[in-house]
C-alpha cells in the first residue's frame, strides 16, 4: 500500500508508506494529490521540478507538500507521476523532485477537494522496521 | 458513548465547564456552550483540543468552544480564546489557515414566484461566473500595487474600482476594512498564490446559496423588519475566504513562530498552538499580516457580490438598486481582533482569536456598524446544504460572557472520509434537487462530503446559542439553489 486515508472530521488526515526515504516522499506527495483529483483521470504531459533544502527531514517534507500546493495554486499543476531523490549531509536535507501531471481542467478531470495547506497537526515521519511511515493532515 | 470528561460541571442549562484540575497546565478553565444532547455527541477531539489552548500564556476567564464545536487542529473549530495583549500570545492556529474565511448575506425584492422560473439558470450563471473548485482563478486582474491596495484597503479598493456600492461599506465588519494591515509584511509566496484569486469561492464547505425565506421560518419579526427580511423573499448567502493567499500567511507565519517560541521558552502541547508573544515583532507582524489576509477576504466577498448582482441583472433585465439587492451583513468567523474587555471588574485590552467562532455584538455596542447599532450585530450562521442556514442578532450577554462571540455554522460530525463512502454525489444532487434544491459543483465527491447527515442539526446549535442567550435567531433561511 502506498497510502490511505484516515478519519478527521473537518479535514484529511493521511498515512504514507515507503520502503525508502525517496518512496516515502514520493507517496506522500501521491497522497496529496489524489486529495484534490482522482490522479487516474489526470494525464501525464507537463513537468515541473522542484528543488528544496532544510534542516530535518520532517521539514523537508513539510516544504515539499506544501510547495506542491504552492504550485498548484500559481502555475494551476496538478501531478500524479513523481521521481524523487534525497540527500543530506551535515544536518543539510535536500530534496530534488520531477513531477509530472497536467493543468486543472474541471471538464477532463475528477476533481476533488482543493488542498491549501499542510498543517503540523500530529504531523510525523516514523522509521518501522523496514519500512517508512509518515502522517499528514491537510487543511482543505 | 458519551466522550464527555468525568469532572465537567454543568453551570447553566447550555454551559457547561471543565475545571484546570483537568489537565496539568491549564491556565483557566474550559467553558464549551452547548445543550447535553450536543454535548454528548461533541468528538473526544473537542475537550483535548479546548483544554490545549486554556494552557496558552495569557489566557484570560476560559477557554470557550461553542455549540458547534468540533474536532480541528489546535483549535477546535468553534473555539474562542481572549489573551492578554501585554503578557499573552497570538497563535494562528487559533484563527485558522482560513484568515477571515466568513458569510455575506444579501437580499433582494424578488419573491420565490419571481425566481423560481429562474432558478437554474441563475445557478448555472454563478456556477460559471463565480469559480469554485481546485485552483480556481478569478475575473479580477490587479498588479501588485494593486494587490498592496486590495491588502491594506479592503472593500474600499473595490468600491473604488466599481466592484460594489459606497453604502455596501456599513454593512460590513470593520466596514470591510481592518486599518492595522501592513502589507509589506506579506511574503512573496503569499502575494503569488492570491494575486489572482480575487472572486473565486474556493471548495471543500465553501458555497454560494440562493435562499427563500419561508413566512413560518421567520421567528422574529420586527429584527428581520430592520434587517431587510419579508416573508417570501429570495435572498443570497454564500461563504468563503481568502483563498491560499490567506493560507500561505499562516504557513508563513508558524514557521516564523517556530523560533520565537524557542526563543521565547514557550511549551505547547500541539505543534498547530504554535505562537508569539502579541507585543513581539513577529506577533505584531503576523497580527498586520492577518489583517491584509482579512482586507483580501472581504474584497473577494465584495468582487463576488459584484458577480451577484451582475447575473441577477443579466437575468431579471432589472438593475440591482431596483432589485434592492443590498448587503446585510458580512461578518468573519476567522479572526483574531484587539478588544477590550472587563475582566474582573477592570478594562482589559485582550487579543480575542474566533477560529470557526463569528463576532457578535449586542444592541448599545459602540463597535457596531450605525445602522445596527440599536439591535445588535447581525450573525450568519451557515448550514450544511441541505438543511438551511439562519440569520440572529447579537446579545449583551455575549459581549459579556463570550468575548462577543458565537457560533458559526452546523459543525460536522462525520468525517469527509465517511461521508464519500456513505453518499455519492450524483445520487444527493438528483434526490436534493427532486426536494426543490438545485445543486451544481465542478466535484461530485466534494458535494458528497458536504451532505446534510455529515452536520450536526443546524437547529440544535440554534437552540444551544438560544438557551445559553449569547445569541437571538432571526430567521431560518431555506436553500433552493446551490453552488459549490
Amino acid at each position: 500500500m502506498k497510502y490511505k486515508f484516515l478519519p478527521h472530521t473537518a479535514d484529511i488526515i493521511f498515512e504514507a508508506y515507503g520502503k525508502t526515504l525517496e518512496s516515502l516522499f514520493e507517496n506522500s506527495a501521491l497522497a496529496l494529490e489524489e486529495i484534490m483529483v482522482d490522479i487516474k483521470t489526470l494525464e501525464t504531459k507537463e513537468h515541473y521540478e522542484i528543488s528544496l533544502k532544510t534542516n530535518s527531514i520532517e521539514n523537508l517534507l513539510y516544504d515539499f507538500l506544501s510547495e506542491l500546493i504552492f504550485v498548484k495554486d500559481t502555475e494551476g499543476l496538478l501531478f500524479n507521476k513523481f521521481d524523487v531523490v534525497i540527500s543530506h549531509k551535515n544536518k543539510v536535507y535536500e530534496i530534488f523532485a520531477r513531477c509530472e501531471g497536467d493543468f486543472i481542467n474541471r471538464e477532463t478531470q475528477d476533481l476533488h477537494d482543493d488542498a491549501k495547506a499542510i498543517t503540523m497537526h500530529e504531523f510525523e515521519i516514523i522509521k518501522e522496521e523496514d519500512k517508512w511511515k509518515a502522517k499528514v493532515l491537510v487543511d482543505i | 458513548m458519551s466522550n464527555i470528561p468525568k469532572d465537567t460541571k454543568q453551570i447553566e442549562e447550555a454551559v457547561w465547564e471543565i475545571p484546570t484540575s483537568f489537565k496539568q497546565g491549564m491556565n483557566v478553565p474550559a467553558r464549551i456552550y452547548a445543550t447535553k444532547k450536543l454535548l454528548e455527541t461533541m468528538d473526544p477531539g473537542v475537550f483535548d483540543q479546548v483544554t490545549n489552548v486554556a494552557c496558552l500564556p495569557g489566557i484570560q476567564k476560559a477557554a470557550l468552544c461553542m455549540p458547534d464545536g468540533h474536532w480541528g487542529y489546535g483549535f477546535p473549530i468553534g473555539g474562542v480564546a481572549a489573551m492578554d495583549a501585554e503578557t499573552g500570545v497570538i497563535s494562528p492556529g487559533g484563527i485558522g489557515f482560513d484568515i477571515n474565511c466568513g458569510m455575506r448575506l444579501v437580499t433582494t425584492n424578488l419573491t420565490i414566484k419571481d425566481v423560481q422560473p429562474k432558478l437554474k439558470e441563475l445557478v448555472n450563471t454563478f456556477f460559471q461566473t463565480v469559480p469554485s473548485g481546485v485552483g480556481c482563478k478569478g475575473f479580477v486582474k490587479i498588479n501588485n500595487q494593486q494587490f498592496n491596495n486590495v491588502m491594506e484597503e479592503g472593500v474600499k479598493w473595490c468600491v473604488e474600482n466599481n466592484y460594489g456600492w459606497q453604502k455596501d461599506l456599513e454593512r460590513i465588519e470593520s466596514n470591510g476594512r481592518i486599518d492595522w494591515a501592513d502589507s509589506s509584511k506579506v511574503s512573496q509566496k503569499a502575494r503569488q498564490r492570491g494575486i489572482d484569486q480575487l472572486g473565486t469561492l474556493g471548495s471543500g464547505n465553501h458555497y454560494l446559496e440562493i435562499q427563500h425565506v419561508k413566512p413560518e421560518n421567520i421567528i422574529d419579526k420586527d429584527i428581520a423588519r430592520k434587517f431587510g427580511i419579508f416573508p417570501d423573499q429570495i435572498v443570497i448567502m454564500f461563504h468563503c475566504g481568502s483563498r491560499g493567499f490567506g493560507h500561505q500567511v499562516a504557513t508563513d507565519y508558524l514557521k516564523i513562530f517556530e523560533n520565537v517560541m524557542q526563543r521565547e521558552k514557550i511549551k505547547i502541547l500541539d505543534k498547530e498552538l504554535s505562537c508569539a508573544p502579541f507585543s513581539s515583532k513577529e506577533g505584531q507582524d503576523y497580527y498586520k499580516a492577518m489583517a491584509c489576509a482579512a482586507n483580501m477576504a472581504f474584497a473577494n466577498r465584495q468582487v463576488i457580490l459584484h458577480r451577484i448582482r451582475e447575473g441577477f441583472e443579466k437575468i431579471f433585465k432589472t438593475k440591482a438598486e431596483d432589485m434592492e439587492m443590498h448587503c446585510v451583513y458580512d461578518v468573519a468567523h476567522n479572526l483574531a481582533r484587539l478588544q477590550e474587555f472587563k475582566i474582573d471588574g477592570k478594562k482589559k485590552k485582550l487579543v480575542v482569536h474566533r477560529k470557526g467562532a463569528t463576532l457578535c455584538q449586542g444592541p448599545g455596542n459602540s463597535e457596531v456598524s450605525k445602522l445596527y447599532r440599536d439591535i445588535g450585530s447581525p450573525v450568519i450562521i451557515g448550514g450544511s446544504m441541505e438543511t438551511g442556514s439562519y440569520l440572529l442578532v447579537g446579545t449583551e450577554k455575549a459581549d459579556n460572557e463570550t468575548f462577543s462571540s458565537t457560533a458559526h455554522g452546523s459543525g460536522r460530525t462525520m468525517s469527509r472520509h465517511q461521508a464519500k463512502k456513505e453518499f455519492r454525489g450524483d445520487q444527493l444532487q438528483k434526490e436534493m434537487e427532486q426536494r426543490g434544491i438545485y445543486v451544481k459543483s465542478g466535484s461530485m465527491s466534494g458535494l458528497a462530503e458536504e451532505a446534510g447527515s455529515a452536520y450536526k442539526e443546524i437547529n440544535d446549535v440554534i437552540d444551544a446559542l438560544a438557551k445559553a442567550g449569547i445569541s437571538k435567531p432571526v430567521t431560518k433561511l431555506i436553500p433552493i439553489g446551490n453552488v459549490k
